[in-house]
């Protein structure tokens, strides 16, 4: 489907997601023509899905991320779509998972400090239907962060 | 720590989804000519609340079929050198993230692979012979959503 050309491109890309295709197309060694047509293409297979920013909540004053992992009562036929639903209305998740493995779900929570996510943990997450255990992980740093695939 | 008001929000909420939009279009949505818009996003970039662009990709479409989850506890804590762990395992290609927690596990891995015996090539190589290494706990991914997060 995709050749050693539109790899090369993905490559650049994902190094670099703020280069122009004209930037793009130079680093590749192709006219920019020629980039843009594999860049739409790859954009219309759905390999390519878009650029978003990365929002640092630190930054805006979240200091605490903790990683909820939820394990559910699974003799509740329908514990993974009522828990997903619910749990989408909470403001402080900002990712949400589902495994096969011991772990079920896990949530991604930010709170502005210990005692904003103890608030967050005790009205909204305990409040969450058909779960049956939960572990927490307290993040500390971010060693490395997505450089993207190892195209 | 930067205060942000309810269009900082929308303008964060609009360029997570899609970093590429000129200030001019996202200035119509909002409401915003495009200088004002223009120096909202200078704001939070100098900031730090955008900390970058990601380029978002179907692992799935680029061969890249499993995502799997790793909870590494390190052994012999205390004689091992985080340093050491951190160095080894930020290099393996296939390790999209290192995240450090507290909790159950001291890291918390991102790996892609091409496919389960892929991922068993990976684990077995690269993962359970890095200085310290001592438990881990795999979950295998099946689905993720981000979510917009409190903007």
């Amino acid at each position: 489907m995709l050749d050693d050309e539109d790899r090369r491109l993905l490559r650049y890309w994902q190094a670099e997601p703020s280069l122009s295709q004209g930037e793009l197309a130079e680093r590749a060694g192709m006219t920019t023509g020629r980039a843009t047509r594999r860049i739409v293409r790859m954009q219309e297979l759905g390999v390519v899905q878009g650029v978003g920013a990365v929002i640092d909540w630190a930054a805006l004053g979240y200091a605490v991320e903790v990683s909820l992992r939820v394990t559910l009562d699974k003799t509740q036929g329908n514990a993974f779509d009522a828990f997903l639903a619910e749990a989408r209305k909470v403001p402080e998740v900002i990712e949400i998972q589902t495994f096969l493995g011991r772990v079920d779900v896990r949530l991604s929570i930010i709170a502005r400090d210990m005692a904003h996510y103890q608030q967050i943990y005790r009205s909204r997450v305990l409040g969450l239907p058909h779960i049956s255990e939960i572990e927490a992980l307290m993040h500390v740093a971010r060693i490395k962060t997505s450089k993207g695939l190892p195209l | 720590m930067i205060e942000i008001d309810a269009i900082d929000g929308r303008l964060l909420r609009a360029l997570a989804r899609d970093a590429t939009q000129s200030a001019g279009a996202l200035g119509r949505r909002l409401g915003l000519s495009q200088p004002a818009t223009w120096r909202r996003i200078r704001r939070l970039e100098a900031a730090g609340v955008i900390r970058g662009r990601q380029l978002r990709l179907d692992g799935g479409k680029l061969g890249f079929g499993v995502t799997v989850f790793l909870g590494v506890k390190l052994a012999l804590r205390g004689r091992v050198s985080l340093e050491d762990f951190e160095r080894a395992v930020t290099a393996i290609p296939e390790v999209q993230t290192v995240e450090h927690v507290l909790g159950l596990f001291d890291y918390r891995l991102r790996v892609v692979a091409r496919d389960i015996p892929d991922f068993e090539r990976v684990l077995r190589r690269r993962i359970m012979t890095l200085p310290g290494a001592g438990e881990v706990e795999a979950n295998v991914l099946l689905s993720e959503e981000r979510l917009p997060g409190p903007l």
